[in-house]
């Protein structure tokens, strides 16, 4: 157990110390979704005077978007740089060592979910400097930090199991726009009560992230709501298993081609 | 005459490369499709916001600023291309073939509004297909139309001069992040008048502001801030040709 928990921390510390080391693997994550948090909220304020908007402050309803598209970088963090450890032979090498298969995935993840947590942090302090007040309290916080490893841990699991089935790191990169196309048909930017057109609103409640930013969005503007956490942490939850069986299934089939 | 050959064969090459190559015409006709989809489609109701007072319906609203925005990034995407040229070794046999190199420029432009032409074809027929109303007669329609060639040639102008300088692919995000920035930075979401903060202080004296206003002016059939709005276009596109060339001459100076 142990020697487990050295070779995942090895892991987890190359992880985090390779994306420290690339710029833009750490700003781009930390910019891009503040930069389109402001852009949203000073364009689509006067939203906020639709009857029935749940609240009046826009930035304090968009703030649950960063949260989303800080798991959308963890995937394509996560995936292109174990796809780059596929094409460069890393991987290869590691197989020849005592190094177990699960400890190569839980390390990569741990460096994800690292990097899930320093995002959030961002996320949350921009917000509370900018003034919005989390209607769940103190400890919302901590349920804001709770969520937000285990979307961060879920989706760096599937570009995790991106790389490993496909081993190139174009292709886990041209999983990018794909992941957009779910973000964007969401609730991110209006509740789906008030979305107007009805094939939108289906798809938006069909479309998990919907939930996911509910989950988010419920802390910060609503308070304790049971349902909304209860979906958002189920949801979150059954993709993790699901992407966590998906790529230990997929790094067997890898490590024995290897 | 020498000029406009080497223009031609670069934009046929160009125009050849992108429609023959799925990977590179598709991204740049999907992601304005997906925009007014997620635009037009959720945030309908934002029309009744009081103060909003777009005869046309928020999917009118919503397609001029696509329109604009596909031309701005039709112009970025053949950037890339400009740029993808240069790391391939493709440029610099071109510069030497080239008997006027200034061509080698326009024909990249040329190239790029064919390009455009083809992606705001099948917008305006998919928004039209799903109801948009258009107030605006002919001539309406072609001032929208002309401004956003405009954007686009300057757009493709700028990202031209941002790869002939950086001359790699990895000058993508120098091209398409401020046009971005840029594109949002103007009323996106409501009417300049419904902005307020910041990011009215902003919209105000950006100048896609104008091009955006004017070409929903054109569509509603009631045009407002013409002369701004093609001033703008004009200004923008002349100070990224002289950007573009300057590039050229950087190019040539580096020996590609």
């Amino acid at each position: 157990m142990r020697v487990l928990a050295d070779q995942v921390y090895l892991l987890a510390r190359r992880s985090v110390v390779r994306t420290a080391r690339q710029p833009a693997n750490v700003i781009a994550p930390l910019v891009f979704p503040m930069l389109l948090l402001a852009v949203n909220s000073g364009g689509l304020k006067a939203e906020t005077r639709l009857p029935g908007f749940p609240t009046n402050s826009f930035f304090a309803f968009a703030l649950a978007v960063p949260f989303m598209q800080g798991a959308l970088f963890a995937t394509m963090n996560a995936g292109t740089d174990l796809a780059r450890d596929i094409q460069t032979g890393f991987l290869n090498r590691l197989s020849l060592t005592p190094m177990r298969s699960i400890a190569l995935l839980a390390g990569q993840l741990g460096g994800v979910v690292t990097m899930g947590i320093v995002q959030a942090a961002v996320y949350l302090s921009v917000g509370l400097i900018i003034g919005v007040r989390l209607a769940s309290g103190p400890a919302g916080v901590l349920a804001i930090f709770a969520l937000a490893i285990l979307v961060s841990l879920g989706f760096g699991a599937l570009g995790s199991f991106a790389a490993l089935r496909t081993g190139s790191g174009e292709a886990v990169q041209s999983l990018f726009p794909a992941f957009f196309v779910f973000l964007f048909l969401s609730s991110m930017n209006i509740p789906r009560n008030l979305i107007e057109a009805t094939w939108f609103r289906d798809v938006a409640t069909l479309n998990p992230v919907s939930y996911l930013i509910e989950g988010f969005r419920s802390l910060i503007i609503i308070g304790w709501d049971g349902q909304a956490l209860a979906l958002a942490f189920g949801i979150a939850a059954a993709i993790t298993v699901i992407a966590l069986v998906l790529s230990s299934w997929a790094l067997r089939v890898r490590m024995a081609r290897t | 005459m020498r000029t406009l050959a080497v223009a031609r064969a670069v934009a046929w090459r160009t125009l050849h490369n992108v429609f023959t190559n799925p990977s590179l015409f598709i991204p740049s006709l999907l992601f304005p499709l997906f925009f007014f989809t997620a635009f037009a489609g959720g945030l309908s109701r934002v029309r009744e916001v009081p103060g909003f007072d777009y005869s046309q319906g928020y999917t009118a609203f919503q397609f001029v600023f696509v329109l604009l925005q596909s031309a701005a990034f039709g112009g970025v995407f053949t950037g890339f291309g400009i740029a993808r040229d240069f790391e391939s070794g493709f440029a610099r046999r071109l510069l030497l073939a080239a008997p006027n190199r200034t061509g080698i420029v326009l024909g990249y432009a040329a190239a790029a509004l064919g390009r455009w032409l083809a992606t705001a074809t099948i917008l305006t027929v998919i928004a039209l297909a799903v109801g948009m109303h258009v107030g605006g007669n002919g001539v309406d329609l072609f001032g929208l139309y002309t401004l956003a060639a405009l954007l686009n040639i300057a757009a493709v102008f700028w990202a031209a001069g941002v790869a002939m300088r950086l001359r790699t692919m990895q000058a993508g995000p120098v091209m398409q992040f401020p046009v971005f920035l840029v594109l949002f930075f103007a009323p996106v979401y409501v009417p300049l008048t419904l902005l307020s903060g910041w990011i009215h202080a902003v919209a105000v004296v950006n100048p896609v502001t104008r091009v955006v206003e004017a070409g929903r002016g054109f569509l509603a059939g009631s045009p407002t801030e013409v002369a701004a709005a093609f001033a703008a276009a004009v200004l923008l596109a002349a100070a990224f040709a002289v950007w573009a060339l300057r590039g050229l001459r950087n190019a040539e100076a580096a020996g590609a």
